[in-house]
């Protein structure tokens, strides 16, 4: 039995549908990541976990339970907000044990779990600060020991690493992901960025206009985007206008209008006839300058448009025959300073018959 | 540091030249060894043992105080009720809440004692009095304390209150040990200026006081109406102190009073 399961659940604020038919199973123990572009309806549906708000249609259960009508203090869910939520007149120690203090802990036991908690987030030297005397990191841990102290059977965390700068985002993806394998309490981490998404989680929800569009773990999720929301929102991606040819058990003949016949992975809802497109990463198109070799299958002609050096790698947007724009990620493995393709050059580009996903309109 | 025109300082001196010398005169007179207020004779505190040997301003000032501590307490508590329930403007009719609540503060004074009266007289059938002049009073006080305390609460995370609840804490725990706490200093700044609104109103009062009782301000008029006595000076200043003391620690609590904690 999943911990977590959301059944149709539907929310409408006035005309707009915040959620459409949203359901979803959450593990014990997972590392889950609701993820999608700001108004998408990711606050609402932690807000119904918490017990904010009520669905207008469907339902919420937790360890086979249902949650409708229980109120936010008497479910087993802790949330960490965007902006910490601290309290402003407790100190950390205070901050922290507050859910204790409410639950009419002992204070023995209370002071007992107040030194883990704090230690399980490195603070112990700060139990007596004031929030004011906090940096940013430091609030965010606070915010968490204080939602990990009684022990939830979930923690809702909603974007709460937006408000911190790119270094200190890295370092405390790190330090989430070893503080869940460590206490093993299910996460529900929303977030509007699918490095974070990919980077932090077991399982990914991509959400779109109230709707889920698709759920599976990081790496089915980036290589197997299931619609063009999914492959567009998750990384980057080139889509190429293709109409089917020939569908396959092993493979796909395709026509690209300009260019001509190509091959791609099979797909099981391709027919003959249809138009849609091929779904490439940039790191799955090779480049080189002249004439591609021929045996990765798909070969084509261009000129170099532009390109982005990003010091690891280097990005070059390829202008094909047909006009279409197609983005190669070569990375900067050589020693010594890089050397550029310039803009105007004629390249080649290539990449494997079973690379990339075809996606009907 | 830019120093100002001599211009403008001089006109800033004189502002305050303006509000304060009349204020400085009369605690100056109230130490003046004379029974007239023209000239300066010498120093003397007489006048102080005359007042507090004078029975009418004693229970003049026994009922102020009484008036301004009850009604204070009053307004303090439905004020900052209504300051809470304007801080979460959720429903729609609670978004007019504030234009009500305010209405006594910006009407001009006599316009309220009017109504107040008509209202007590026509409508309640009241006999004039403490009872009456307590509530005029709280009416007018409600307005401040709901906006200090709907003030300090806009400073506020909203997103405090809902963690409290969501990490266990039920409705009044939550305001127990998160918003009282928060706006306890708003709440005794409220206090305060309501207390000192009560003792020093005289407009209102004298509408609905009726004719028993009498408080400091309307007792202070009666006499005036005869002369200006030493005696007079001596309550004003000490009316004064109190007001300008407790005006001070309002002003303190009031803004200061999240400050190093946000
Ligand atoms: N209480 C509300 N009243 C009206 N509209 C709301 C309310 N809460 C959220 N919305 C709307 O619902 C949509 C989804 O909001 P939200 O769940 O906060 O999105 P996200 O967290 O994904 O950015 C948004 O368009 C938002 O404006
Ligand atoms: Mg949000």
């Amino acid at each position: 039995m999943p911990l977590l399961e959301i059944r149709k659940v539907s929310r409408r604020f006035g005309d707009l549908k915040a959620l459409d038919d949203v359901s979803l199973s959450i593990e014990a123990g997972e590392f889950f990541t609701l993820v999608g572009p700001s108004g998408c309806g990711k606050t609402t549906l932690l807000r119904m976990i918490a017990g904010f708000d009520e669905p207008d249609d469907g339902e919420l259960l937790l360890d086979g339970r249902l949650l409708a009508g229980i109120s936010p203090e008497k479910r087993p869910v802790h949330t960490v907000f965007q902006s910490y939520a601290l309290f402003p007149h407790l100190s950390v120690a205070q901050n922290v044990a507050f859910p204790l203090e409410m639950a009419g802990v002992g204070r023995d036991e209370r002071r007992r779990r107040l030194a883990e908690a704090l230690a399980l987030v490195a603070l112990t030297d700060k139990a007596e600060r004031y929030p004011n005397e906090l940096s940013g990191g430091q609030k965010q841990r606070v915010a968490l020991a204080r939602s990990l102290i009684d022990q939830p059977r979930v923690l809702l965390l909603d974007e709460p690493l937006a408000a911190l700068d790119a270094k200190l985002r890295e370092q405390i993806q790190g330090e989430l992901i070893a503080l869940q394998r460590k206490i093993g309490i299910t996460f529900v981490f929303v977030t509007h960025s699918q490095q974070e998404a990919l980077a932090l989680s077991q399982r990914i929800a991509v959400m779109n206009q109230g709707r889920i569009e698709q759920i599976g773990a990081p790496a089915e999720i980036y290589n197997y985007p299931k619609n063009r929301f999914v492959a567009d929102f998750i990384g980057t991606i080139n889509l190429l206008p293709v109409e089917v040819r020939e569908a396959a058990a092993d493979h796909l003949r395709l026509f690209a209008s300009g260019l001509g016949d190509l091959v791609g992975p099979p797909a099981a809802t391709a027919r003959p006839g249809q138009h849609g497109v091929l779904a490439l990463r940039p790191e799955q198109v090779g480049i080189v300058a002249g004439v591609p070799a021929q045996e990765l299958g798909n070969h084509f002609q261009g000129r170099v448009r532009d390109y982005l050096y990003l010091g690891d790698v280097t990005v070059y947007k390829v202008a094909l025959d047909n006009g279409v724009i197609v983005e190669a990620l070569v990375a900067n493995s050589l020693p010594g300073p890089t050397r550029f393709l310039e803009r105007g050059d004629p390249v080649g580009i290539a990449w494997r018959r079973d690379a990339g996903v075809y996606l009907h309109d | 540091m830019k120093r100002g025109a001599p211009g403008l300082w001089a006109a800033a001196l004189s502002v305050y030249a303006f509000l304060y010398v009349p204020l400085a005169i009369v605690v100056l007179f109230s130490f003046n060894d004379s029974m007239l207020s023209a000239e300066w004779v010498g120093f003397t505190t007489r006048w102080y043992a005359t007042l507090f040997a004078d029975q009418q301003m004693l229970d003049a000032a026994a009922n102020s105080l009484f008036i301004a501590l009850s009604a204070a307490s009053l307004s303090t508590v439905l004020g900052t009720m209504a300051g809470l329930a304007m801080a979460r403007r959720r429903s729609a009719w609670l978004g007019g809440l504030p234009l009500l609540v305010l209405g006594p503060v910006a009407m001009p004074e006599l316009l309220l004692g009017v109504s107040l009266l008509l209202f007590f007289r026509q409508v309640l059938d009241l006999t004039l009095g403490l009872l009456s002049i307590l509530i005029a009073h709280v009416t007018f006080s409600i307005g401040f304390v709901a906006v200090v305390v709907r003030s300090s609460l806009a400073m506020l995370d909203e997103s405090i209150f809902e963690a409290a609840r969501d990490l266990g804490a039920s409705s009044w725990q939550t305001f127990r040990h998160v918003t009282l706490p928060l706006i306890r200093p708003a709440v005794l700044a409220g206090f305060l200026m309501s207390f000192t609104l009560s003792i020093d109103d005289f407009v209102i009062t004298f509408f609905v006081a009726g004719v028993g009782v009498t408080t400091l301000p309307l007792q202070i008029y009666s006499l005036i109406k005869v002369a200006v006595t030493p005696e007079i000076n001596a309550v004003s200043t000490l009316l004064m102190a109190l007001t300008l003391t407790l005006i001070a620690l309002a002003a303190k609590l009031a803004p200061d009073a999240l400050k190093g904690r946000l």
